[in-house]
């Protein structure tokens, strides 16, 4: 079984390395492959300096979403079984992975997200990021029918349904929670299983007050054409 | 008295229609030199000749508020161009988002192909 992991890096340079090595670690038999989203720092010069993992190079910043898409590419045309996303930023334990991939391995499961919520998880967060998760999760049980509560979540394992799917459409920005139905309107089976995760080990923690906005408007949009789409 | 305010009418009239012909013409050099795509050519050439359409005749404008019902006939001078310019401008949103979708293909291609080579 060939097993990929996708490490999507935009200047991430003091963190890429702890993680990498992690992987290293806890996750055998995996090949690596970092997604340098047009990084302007040596994120690319340190991922590349470890033997055994693969550096794609954006010429330029594609964003979250189109680096993402870049490593489902790879995983498609190099024949790989599974992939997991895997952030560069430490967020996500590498020693986590053989855990996220048991579903897809026991064929119960096309997807399954990493979630911070069920039961062990020891994930707080500012209040508003919470809320927002609080109503996709919402969404998700009125529009999907499944309880899905960590949308959000970007700590993701995919077998080769989901790779073929994703990498012919998947979102710009903020991807994680439309990735979610557009898995599902191909009929793929997600699942959810809690996992722990490491606070923030550097860079910035993510978005302000008008981007969450943006963030919540854009999902539920995209949401929005994609049941449109489906009725077609 | 009311040869003046005709003498006026007339001038912003003559005024109008070289406008229009000016900015057709301008769109059609812009298209002679290769600095602009038929397909957003089309959008301004289309604005020009209805500018010269009214400019030309008059009588136009006046029937077009009356019909929509704005009392004050420049009004709907200024509805037409708004509207005009709303479409281009969609129509550039959507012209963007295209090129945006198609950077994207490109540069991810371009990331695989390099990895393919170096990876050698």
């Amino acid at each position: 079984m060939k097993k990929l992991i996708i490490v999507p890096a935009f200047n991430e340079d003091k963190t890429i390395g702890g993680v990498l090595e992690e992987i290293r670690d806890h996750c055998r038999g995996f090949d690596i492959l970092v997604i340098d989203d047009g990084s302007t720092d040596r994120t690319a010069e340190i991922a590349g300096s470890y033997p055994g993992v693969q550096v794609i190079h954006l010429a330029v910043n594609l964003g979250i979403g189109g680096a993402v898409q870049t490593g489902f590419l790879y995983a498609r045309e190099k024949g790989y079984d599974t992939a997991v996303q895997v952030d560069a930023d430490g967020q996500h334990k590498p020693a986590e992975v053989p855990k996220l991939l048991q579903p897809l391995e026991r064929g119960e499961a096309d997807a399954v997200i990493g979630s911070r919520f069920l039961e062990k998880g020891s994930y707080r967060g500012p209040a508003g990021r919470r809320l927002g998760i609080r109503l996709f999760s919402l969404t998700n049980r009125l529009i999907l029918g499944q309880r899905i509560r960590d949308s959000t979540s970007g700590f993701r394992a995919f077998n080769r349904r989901a790779i073929d799917v994703l990498s012919q459409e998947y979102p710009d920005d903020y991807p994680e929670p439309e990735a979610i139905y557009i898995l599902q309107k191909r009929k793929m089976r997600i699942r959810e299983i809690p996992v722990e995760i490491a606070g923030r080990k550097g860079g910035k923690s993510s978005i302000s007050l008008p981007e969450s906005l943006y963030y919540m408007v854009k999902v539920f949009l995209a949401i929005f054409v994609l049941i449109l789409r489906k009725h077609e | 008295m009311d040869n003046l305010a005709n003498v006026q009418v007339l001038r912003i009239q003559i005024l109008a229609i070289v406008g229009s012909i000016l900015l057709i013409l301008f769109i059609l050099e812009l298209i002679r030199r290769k600095k602009l795509k038929e397909e957003f050519a089309v959008l301004w050439l289309g604005m020009g000749s209805v500018f010269l359409v009214i400019s030309l005749f008059r009588g136009l404008l006046d029937r077009f508020s009356i019909l929509v019902g704005i009392g004050y006939p420049p009004a709907a001078l200024f509805l037409i161009l708004i509207m005009g310019l709303m479409m281009i401008l969609v129509h550039f949103s959507v012209a963007i988002s295209e090129l945006k979708e198609a950077n994207k293909k490109l540069t991810q291609e371009l990331g695989l192909l390099r990895q393919e080579i170096e990876a050698r």
